[in-house]
């Protein structure tokens, strides 16, 4: 058990450390330093066009999509190498989130189930941010019951034609193709009748709109289909596949979600450590102190969680469900810390604004975004089942509707 | 970076589990529960045959001179097993102090009884109510002699020797307090056993009358030593709590699934599911840091204090948890003498207590950290 690289691990950081320094955007460091919880704020550029030009240096220097192999726009990098670079390339890396979901989900769904001509022509542009991926899962009636959906795609000659509403696709707007699950066969149980494709964005008959969210901001959107054409060549696995295509996706997304948590730990510290009550600082307040350790302690638990995972990916184990309790803890910590710092601000803790009394808001930001950290990306409830059906063993859920058709199964329940 | 155990300590894991699945059946912890003998004597016996009682000890002063890693995971099993012997008072307390501290001829006395079986050691610091704390410490030592009262001693009424913490000065200053080696069966020392929470594991009030005690350490450093001992020894209790956690777990798991209500296991309710699901996340952040934990001792790192609380704090939790809820889990039958949880349930709440409570160690950590951050 130790930390310490081994002298191979040492070259790679010294060689990684000294690419950085020559070719990081400086002109960022200090922004980005201040951009936090996931929110990352660039007063005068826009975040997409200064992260495309870093993913661009990083491909041409190698440095792009690491753990990748060599041919696909990779480096072939061990998971190891991986975790040094994430160290070093520090707040840069906040510039990497529009291509998260393309490195993390629908890349290796690709590389899982594409044809190696489609491996060779996408992964490579997906890696150096030439095009952005997004995934199109979810659907106004098929949230956690994503195996529900009702987006049909039907064969029509050599291609597929799709119609139908996907809901909750972040970076839809800015994104080149999107990963679609879609219903190829209504007339089978819901997990049989499904596909998986990947789709040009701008083909004709699709169209963006923004969803304006529970905190007054615009993330995610709703994407509508009609008559979009897709080839046939743009089906991963085969027809009736798509569930087991997308446990790839779906596991990769736990991972990859939980890999870059915000538990807003540091935050909370650093504000109780400032901030004077009314018998003195707040981190001298023995109720303070408790909350705080015990969020430090989940915090901490979650990194050495995620070290064991990367030790035991790097003797060849894969990733289990196990992951899964990285989003599920931090989810609740961010709105239990939001909702407490609120508290120890009192009367001034309603204010949203730029208030000196509320660190300019930051925690209230927190608070009214937190609810969806508890449900993107597998709700609290998904996730304890998948824990407790996956990794303990538990039996699944009766299911009512498993052996039914899906045009057999009700839609409505009053 | 390698945060695992390597083989070899997973093949010691393995080894231990083995032998206390054989020698320490819930069968056998009964025997001392119901108070028909203070301790599994054949038990520990068997502990130091197999090496586990020396295993962090060196060898030349009679142990396997493997090292805290090792114990760790024999640590883990003890608690899974919840094994009714005094493994923690002796070996994470006692000895640990020994090592710290000790002289070569102190060493030479105890250490190699410790990893025979021969002798049982514990560690008398608490008077009564409070946490760790130096104005806690009235005991007093003056000429070679100790007066005063220590209650609760682990282990105290089966142990043959103490390390025990003393006044020595009135400055109001941590240099106010020495460590002392007392012979517990020679003169001057009155032991009373008590009745506790967890009666697999021994309390006891020692009255020390005049009682004959050498030094441990030097004079006025016997705060900054039982800091330490502290320290590792919340490192080493966090494996005894993950390993106690995750057989509460298995126990809670296992329950569901042969348990009929509503003509299905209950294990298929959601109710249910997400209360062992919510075991498993605190198990698993548990083990997390005591992985960490492990680390920082083994290496005598200077992260160890931080470490050590935030081990001590998770696992703790943890336990407390797991205990609770697989009684819930099993409803009414969990409640009964007859089924195991209980025992579990009370390990983990006397644990909580055993080096400080959950609120002094989150007091240690905030401290620790800021430290940190200020440095």
């Amino acid at each position: 058990m130790n930390f310490d690289d081994t002298p191979q691990e040492a070259a790679f950081r010294e060689t990684a450390r000294k690419w950085i320094t020559a070719n990081a955007p400086k002109e960022f460091e200090q922004e980005l330093s201040k951009s936090s919880l996931g929110r990352i704020r660039l007063a005068k550029h826009d975040m997409v066009e200064v992260g495309k030009a870093w993913q661009k240096k990083k491909a041409e220097g190698g440095w792009a999509c690491l753990h990748w192999p060599k041919e696909y726009g990779g480096r072939g990098a061990t998971p190891i190498e991986r975790v040094i670079w994430q160290q070093e390339e520090g707040v840069y890396g906040k510039l990497t989130q529009p291509f998260q979901i393309g490195e993390g989900m629908c890349g290796p769904t690709v590389m899982a189930w594409g044809t190696e001509d489609a491996k060779r022509r996408y992964l490579p542009k997906l890696a150096s941010g030439e095009e952005i991926w997004c995934q199109l899962f979810s659907e106004p009636s098929a949230g956690s019951d994503v195996a529900g959906l009702r987006t049909r795609a039907e064969k029509k000659g050599d291609v597929w034609v799709v119609d139908g509403q996907k809901i909750w696709t972040s970076g839809a707007h800015y994104s080149d193709y999107g990963l679609l699950i879609a219903r190829t066969d209504p007339n089978v149980p819901k997990h049989k009748g499904l596909t998986m494709f990947f789709l040009d964005m701008k083909s004709p008959g699709v169209e963006v709109r923004p969803i304006k969210q529970a905190n007054g901001m615009q993330e995610f959107n709703e994407v509508y289909f009609t008559d979009v054409v897709i080839p046939d060549s743009q089906r991963l696995g085969a027809v009736g596949e798509g569930w087991s295509v997308s446990l790839t996706t779906l596991m990769n997304e736990r991972m990859s979600i939980g890999a870059r948590l915000a538990t807003g730990v540091p935050e909370m510290f650093e504000f109780c450590s400032n901030l004077t009550l009314e018998d003195g600082l707040a981190i001298d307040d023995p109720a303070v102190r408790s909350k705080l350790a015990s969020w430090a302690v989940k915090s901490s638990g979650l990194k050495y969680t995620s070290y064991r995972a990367i030790s035991a990916l790097s003797k060849g184990e894969r990733p289990g469900p196990e992951n899964s309790i990285g989003k599920l803890v931090s989810g609740m910590m961010l709105q239990d810390i939001a909702t407490y710092a609120m508290d120890l601000q009192g009367a001034a803790g309603v204010l949203t604004g730029s208030d000196e009394e509320t660190v300019h808001g930051q925690f209230q930001q927190m608070l009214l975004s937190s609810p969806s950290m508890r449900i993107a990306g597998g709700t609290d409830e998904i996730l304890r089942n998948i824990i407790a059906e996956r990794v303990l063993g538990l039996p699944g859920d009766i299911r009512v509707d498993k052996d039914v058709p899906y045009n057999k199964i009700p839609t409505k329940g009053r | 970076m390698n945060f695992d155990f390597s083989d070899d300590q997973k093949q010691l894991r393995d080894q231990a589990r083995k032998f206390l699945t054989e020698k320490c059946s819930p069968k056998a912890v009964r025997v001392v529960l119901d108070g028909k003998t203070p301790y599994d004597k054949e038990l520990w016996k068997g502990l130091a045959e197999m090496g586990f009682l020396g295993v962090a000890i060196p060898e030349e002063f009679g142990g396997a001179g493997a090292g805290h890693l090792e114990l760790c995971v024999i640590a883990e099993e003890m608690g899974r097993a919840n094994a009714p012997v005094p493994f923690s008072s002796t070996v994470y307390l006692a000895a640990e102090a020994l090592l710290i501290a000790g002289s070569d001829a102190q060493k030479k006395k105890w250490l190699p009884a410790i990893a025979s079986g021969e002798a049982i050691g514990t560690l008398a610091l608490f008077e009564g109510k409070g946490n760790p704390a130096p104005k806690n410490v009235k005991l007093t030592a003056a000429n070679g002699v100790l007066n005063g009262v220590k209650k609760p001693v682990p282990d105290g009424a089966i142990a043959d020797f103490a390390v025990v913490a003393a006044r020595t000065g009135s400055s109001g200053r941590d240099g106010d307090i020495s460590l002392f080696l007392v012979d517990l069966k020679a003169g001057g020392v009155e032991v009373k056993s008590l009745t506790n929470l967890d009666p697999t594991r021994g309390q006891a009030e020692i009255t020390f009358k005049d009682a004959k005690a050498e030094p441990l350490g030097v004079a006025g450093e016997g705060w900054s030593i039982l800091t330490e001992v502290l320290d590792r020894a919340a490192v080493l209790c966090a494996f005894e709590q993950v390993g106690g956690a995750d057989r509460a777990l298995e126990m809670g798991r296992d329950y569901a699934l042969d348990r009929i209500a509503f003509g299905r296991q209950i294990g298929s309710f959601q109710a249910i599911k997400h209360m062992l699901a919510d075991m498993y996340v605190s198990a698993t952040l548990a083990r997390s840091n005591s992985y960490y934990g492990a680390w920082a001792l083994s290496t005598n790192a200077a992260e160890l204090p931080e470490a050590a609380a935030a081990a001590r704090i998770s696992a703790t939790q943890a336990f407390q948890h797991c205990a609770k809820n697989n009684i819930q889990v099993h409803g009414g039958m969990g409640f009964t003498w007859e089924f195991d949880c209980h025992m579990y349930y009370r390990r983990a709440n006397a644990m909580a207590l055993g080096l400080g409570s959950l609120t002094y160690w989150e007091d240690q950590l905030i401290d620790r950290m800021r430290k940190k951050n200020a440095a």
